[in-house]
């Protein structure tokens, strides 16, 4: 098998670098779609044994483990990994990988800054991790940022900030590769409205990042100019206003929420046709709905902060357009079922996080329902809901559909099938452990638990066990899943071609594995 | 191709810049939308809105500033006289410098001109509330913060605020005096 892989290496134009070098230099999109998968499971299993550290002290009331300061520590550094190292670097990896398998392209339009998109990753992660040991512990200020907490801490806080300035900077190079891919490089025939639903998502993804990351570049280059060079735009003694913080970050934080899904949605759209053997129900109405997400999320921003003060007036608008966006997430949640719907189904893994991803991201979305509206929000603002709410859509969705689309891809990449039992395995063990520790959690909202706490009052110490049980079955068997993938790239059954039965499109009419160059002469789609 | 892709380069690289600036752009507009709609109207609200000002008449204010023979301080306002309308809320400042080589502790005592304007005078914060303690060679700017009582008579069009420091040290008055306190 090395010889074989050797000897295409020297098919190759010129000498391919070796060991590090290689990695290093990398402009090749299936390299680069590594890289980012590997990082984004790296970080996976950092931030998650901070969650294991914060369910830890919430095993009881009262300090056990550490310091709260350390705690908030945790919560920070856990949200900014999760979101900025873990599930947008993933999405990047599936379209590095995939978009230009999907389209007949031979690679993304620019290899070299695709390169350095993912290579300032690590730069970033390294900052953040690294600011732990610094005087004064890592940012404990909350992920969102706010002033004036934000403006008052030590260096830790000014590394912070420039980290989100590069995993800023790799998120706008990568979309623009991505749009430019996919605008330029489709094989002949494909038109847009042929496109599958993943790169339509990924495209009009790509689009919000480039509209709200600059955006955020900017929030945090005030923080930075009002930490270090005498500006007050959030400093009230100086005439600002820290509210206007909050406002400048969730212009960009609510459309990055769906920066966070909607390649979820794309991927989900992918695997449910396949195990239902049927095409996509609806494929237009999905990409308008996928197009009317993305524009309205830019309307409903101030839904996040219905506690700090706003008119009446406001606070309707923010609340209606948010349940406006209800309405295109149902067209599509009922294009999934009408998808399955009198299908000839079969529950492979992907399929079965598939459905898990259908069931409990529209839990994770009523719960968002609840929370839009302004009069119950002014309750629940900042309790466990909102945490369980987050984590619903976030964990059971956009976690479990880039597990969903590892195990239906990995054969394409891998050129080996996994082991369907182990896959299994770690499908039951994390829709259980995964319900066990953010169900709860609704009740300890609805009963006051605040978040973003070390300790709690007492009544709340059953359901903070049961999910404290819970995070541990859910954290320890990602294992299972690491097992798994570590075992399909060094063997197991010879995947065909195809992969999957009812699998249609450009990916699955070259090889398994994946050839390191494919699409050198485009293939034409009728 | 290439040209498609650089052409599409181009526009992007144009929007996500065009975004940046658009985050700061949200600065003044962020301030404009809480003027135009008064949503953001918090530091009017935190004041309480003064209604009566009886803004159909002036007043003009003359400031005097005088020492103690017993005091070797140099005191003296920082604006002779003032036109306000009764109600308004004035602040004004005093300054006192101590030319002597030791710390004094002074005491200011108001007077005011005609006696009976003193009555309306409605002092908020003022030096003369407290002992002043000016180390050697200090200099303090000291506010007075009042209010012209609207109820004030409407015969008077000119009140004056006159404020003495005397020396706290009740032994400073007579044994420094001959020597050291220089006329005027």
């Amino acid at each position: 098998m090395s010889d074989a892989a050797h000897a295409h290496d020297d098919h190759g134009h010129h000498a391919h670098p070796t060991g590090i070098m290689r990695w290093l230099t990398t402009t090749n999109h299936k390299d680069i779609g590594s890289l980012y998968l590997w990082f984004s499971l790296i970080m996976l299993f950092t931030a998650g044994s901070m969650a294991l550290l914060i369910r830890s002290e919430l095993f009881e009331p009262g300090m056990q483990l550490m310091h709260p300061d350390f705690f908030n520590q945790l919560t920070t550094m856990h949200g900014l990994i999760m979101i900025f190292g873990v599930i947008m670097p993933a999405f990047t990896g599936f379209a590095n990988w995939q978009v230009p398998l999907m389209i007949g392209a031979p690679d993304m339009a620019f290899p070299r800054m695709n390169n350095w998109s993912f290579w300032l990753l690590p730069v970033a992660g390294i900052m953040l991790l690294g600011s732990f040991w610094l005087p004064g512990g890592a940012v404990a200020g909350g992920w969102t940022m706010y002033p004036p907490l934000f403006i008052q801490g030590g260096v830790s806080y000014d590394l912070t900030i420039l980290a989100v300035h590069i995993m800023g900077l790799s998120s706008i190079m990568g979309s623009i590769n991505i749009i430019t891919t996919i605008l330029n490089m489709r094989a002949p025939g494909l038109t847009l409205m042929k496109m599958p639903m993943f790169v339509w998502t990924w495209l009009i993804t790509a689009y919000l990042l480039i509209a709200t990351m600059p955006v955020l570049a900017g929030a945090v280059t005030m923080l930075l100019t009002d930490r270090n060079f005498g500006t007050h735009f959030f400093n009230a003694a100086g005439g600002g206003d820290p509210v206007m913080f909050q406002h400048i970050f969730w212009f960009f934080g609510h459309p990055e929420v769906y920066i966070l899904i909607l390649p979820a949605f794309g991927i989900v759209s992918q695997i449910i046709p396949t195990f239902s053997r049927k095409p996509l129900f609806g494929y237009a109405s999905m990409v308008y709905a996928t197009a009317s997400i993305a524009i309205l999320s830019f309307t409903v921003w101030a839904h996040h902060m219905f506690a700090v003060g706003m008119p009446v007036a406001a606070q309707l608008f923010f609340m209606f357009s948010t349940m406006l966006i209800a309405v295109p997430t149902g067209v599509k949640v009922f294009n999934w079922v009408a998808t399955m719907w009198k299908g000839s189904l079969t529950f492979e893994t992907p399929m079965l996080f598939a459905i898990a991803f259908v069931c409990l991201f529209t839990i994770g979305g009523f719960s968002g329902l609840v929370l839009a509206m302004a009069p119950v929000d002014i309750q629940l603002q900042d309790t466990y809901y909102v945490v369980a709410h987050f984590h619903y859509v976030l964990v059971s969705g956009a976690l479990f559909s880039i597990f969903a689309g590892i195990y239906y891809w990995l054969p394409k990449w891998t050129g080996h099938m996994y082991n369907e039992t182990l896959g299994k395995t770690h499908f039951w063990l994390s829709v259980i452990g995964m319900n066990i520790v953010f169900f709860p959690m609704h009740f300890l909202g609805l009963a006051g638990m605040p978040r973003r706490i070390p300790d709690y009052a007492l009544q709340f110490t059953e359901f903070n066990q049961i999910a404290t049980v819970g995070a541990f079955i859910f954290g320890f068997s990602q294992l299972v899943f690491l097992v798994l993938v570590l075992k399909t790239i060094k063997g197991g059954a010879k995947a065909s071609d195809q992969v999957w039965e009812g699998a249609q499109g450009l990916e699955w009419t070259v090889p398994s594995p994946a050839p390191y160059h494919t699409f050198e002469t485009a293939p034409v789609v009728k | 191709m290439t040209a498609g892709k650089t052409n599409t380069l181009t526009k992007l690289i144009v929007v996500a810049l065009g975004m940046f600036g658009f985050g700061f752009a949200l600065v003044p507009f962020y301030y404009k939308i809480c003027e135009v709609t008064g949503i953001n109207s918090g530091d009017e609200q935190s004041l309480v809105k003064n209604t009566q000002v009886d803004t159909s008449r002036w007043v003009t204010i003359e400031f005097d500033a005088n020492t103690n023979e017993g005091l070797p301080w140099q005191f003296r306002t920082t604006q002779r006289s003032i036109k306000v309308h009764p109600g308004q809320l004035v602040q004004v400042e005093y300054e006192a410098a101590n030319n002597s080589d030791h710390a004094i502790v002074g005491q200011a005592v108001p007077s005011y001109g005609p006696a009976r304007a003193g009555a309306f005078f409605k002092k908020i914060e003022c030096f003369c509330f407290t002992p002043q303690k000016l180390a050697a060679g200090e200099r303090r700017q000291m506010p007075v913060l009042f209010v012209l009582d609207p109820s004030m008579d409407k015969d008077l069009h000119t009140v004056t605020l006159s404020y003495t420091f005397f020396n706290t040290d009740p032994k400073a008055q007579t044994a420094t005096l001959p020597e050291k306190v220089p006329h005027g």
